[in-house]
């Protein structure tokens, strides 16, 4: 993992509805094969942010980059995983795998070529334990197993970077861990970039290798009767073996502290105080900023 | 002591299979017994009673419609009837649906094509088919061409609104996940989300059939040579309730099959849209 070659960097982005800000100047730089994750309060613009990245939607102002090119609307360059609606009904869990190599494949693949693509996507399966169901359709699967195969149907596309929103919010507990436990292995094996929204604490300190804090609870100088959008207001780098045990007193501690920084609505802390402790992390403040 | 659920009665009542079959087919046999009552009351009084046939009449009647040639044109009349009528209706009722699915699909997935024909669809829906029967009949003439027009205008806005608001309710995270999966709008369109429509649109066709009949029977009522429709409204001349009761089996028989057989063949073909 090398750091500081900004793979997927943000600058002073800003997203606006109207006259409601929602992202209010995000700068972020994300190294290639880390595991980002992504917390903060309900409605503070984490799955805004996640579609800035996606394409979904244009920000109001500023730059995403991926790889040094700007990106614009979602393309094969981003693979993502939705809480739900990432399988396509009509397909069987084999379909839904193909589906991306053969639309970019075409319609004149020789069938050499088609051959080899059902056995990677057989493969695929396999490695997500799902192959003994390839022609199931997804209302046949369990929460775990849809998700298992969104996974799947999003990797064999080799995205240089995972987009994933919430992913395991509407499993059990259980199945949860055990998911959390299976992204990890494959992100180890794959060496992939990831960036994952979630707003549960415990599995975002869990899986990242960098943890990030998006809230609107902060301050800067406006006063209080200004409206705000969200930022980035913490950045840790997060020492991968003690944290991979959530059984211990430094996790529990971690977690107040993150709670207290981006989810309490009473700490008001001032933008220049942010801990943005990442060695990635930077923040650019321009003249036109100044002016806001 | 333990309830148990009533077999009639109440919210909780749970009709048993043999109760459910005769609750099925009461109405049909009291139907069936007040026509039967009615027919001998008037038979008693006139045996030439031509208002409530009996069934014998009305089976004499369907004989000679449907099994003899016609001394005049040497036809099976309830046979070219039939074929006319289904042809008029399937031609009309598939061109709406191929019209309403292509446009409704692209109004859903596509805002500009949403903003230039949703508010035209709306006000073309509300126009009465049979209002504008006449002008179709003095633009087209009096021939097939204007009764399939009809059937088509009929039951056009109804299929493609249908269709319009089903793919805009469909989750926009699969056009996204599409993008992703290297389609482009051509093949997001046609290839994830048209196959996602198509049940709804056989099920769009099923209400669609109602409305077809109607348009269909009408435009024949006022202008043809054969058809159910002719028939029943040329028979009505002579009062021959004999053509016209069974005609109307007829009819009721071909909507109900086709009916059932596109709803069997939407739980056969798309296990994923039932299963849901």
């Amino acid at each position: 993992m090398s750091h500081h070659d900004r793979f997927l960097a943000l600058e002073n982005v800003y997203k606006a509805y109207d006259a409601k800000v929602v992202l209010d100047d995000i700068d972020l730089a994300v190294s290639r094969g880390e595991f980002c994750t992504l917390v903060g309060p309900s409605g503070c613009g984490k799955s805004t942010l996640l579609r800035l990245l996606l394409g979904q939607e244009a920000p109001t102002a500023g730059a995403i980059m991926l790889d040094g090119a700007p990106l614009g609307y979602a393309d094969t360059r981003r693979g993502v995983v939705y809480q739900k609606y990432s399988l396509f009904p009509h397909l069987t869990v084999l379909d839904n795998v193909l589906l991306g190599k053969r639309i970019t494949a075409g319609a004149l693949a020789s069938r050499a070529v088609r051959s080899a693509m059902r056995d990677e996507a057989v493969e695929y399966l396999r490695r997500m334990g799902m192959a003994d169901h390839a022609g199931k359709y997804p209302h046949e699967l369990s929460g775990g197993m849809q998700q298992r195969v969104a996974i799947a149907q999003a990797l064999i596309m080799k995205p240089q970077v995972l987009l994933m929103d919430e992913p395991f919010g509407a499993l059990d507990p259980g199945t949860r861990e055990n998911m959390q436990v299976f992204i990890l292995e494959l992100w180890e094996e794959a060496g992939m970039t990831v960036f994952f929204v979630t707003h549960d604490l415990e599995e975002a300190v869990f899986l990242g290798t960098r943890l990030l804090v998006l809230s609107q609870y902060y301050t800067d100088g406006r006063g209080d009767g200004v409206q705000r959008g969200a930022r980035i207001v913490a950045d840790y780098q997060i020492k991968v073996a003690s944290t991979r045990s959530k059984e211990t007193a430094d996790f529990g501690a971690f977690i107040a502290q993150i709670r207290r920084e981006g989810f309490d609505p009473e700490c008001r802390r001032h933008v220049a105080d942010f801990n943005l402790r990442h060695p990635d992390s930077f923040h650019t403040v321009s003249a036109a900023e100044l002016q806001r | 002591m333990t309830w148990r659920n009533p077999h009639f009665l109440g919210f909780a009542a749970r009709p048993s299979k043999p109760l459910r079959v005769a609750l099925g087919s009461a109405l049909f046999v009291l139907c069936l017994a007040l026509y039967l009552t009615a027919s001998h009351l008037r038979h008693r009084d006139n045996p030439q009673d031509k208002i409530l046939p009996s069934f014998g009449q009305m089976a004499t009647a369907v004989y000679q419609m449907g099994f003899q040639r016609d001394t005049r044109t040497g036809e099976y009349l309830m046979l070219v009837d039939t074929a006319s009528s289904l042809r008029r209706l399937f031609i009309g009722v598939l061109l709406a649906a191929a019209l309403g699915l292509v446009l409704g699909l692209n109004m859903g997935l596509f805002p500009g094509v949403e903003a230039l024909t949703a508010v035209f669809v709306t006000v073309v829906s509300i126009i009465p088919p049979l209002a504008v029967l006449p002008i179709l009949f003095i633009a087209f003439g009096v021939d097939e061409f204007a009764k399939i027009m009809l059937i088509l205008i009929g039951t056009f806005p109804l299929i493609c609104r249908d269709i319009y608001l089903y793919t805009k309710k469909l989750p926009y995270e699969q056009v996204i996940k599409s993008l992703t999966l290297g389609a482009g709008a051509f093949t997001t369109a046609y290839r994830i989300v048209l196959p996602q429509v198509m049940p709804r649109l056989l099920e769009a066709m099923r209400l669609s059939f109602g409305a077809a009949w109607l348009f269909l029977i009408a435009a024949e009522a006022i202008a043809s040579t054969d058809g159910l429709g002719y028939r029943i409204f040329l028979m009505r001349r002579y009062l021959a309730m004999d053509v016209i009761i069974p005609y109307v089996f007829l009819i009721t028989a071909l909507g109900f099959a086709m009916d059932v057989s596109l709803k069997r063949f939407v739980l056969w073909r798309f296990r994923w849209y039932s299963g849901r």
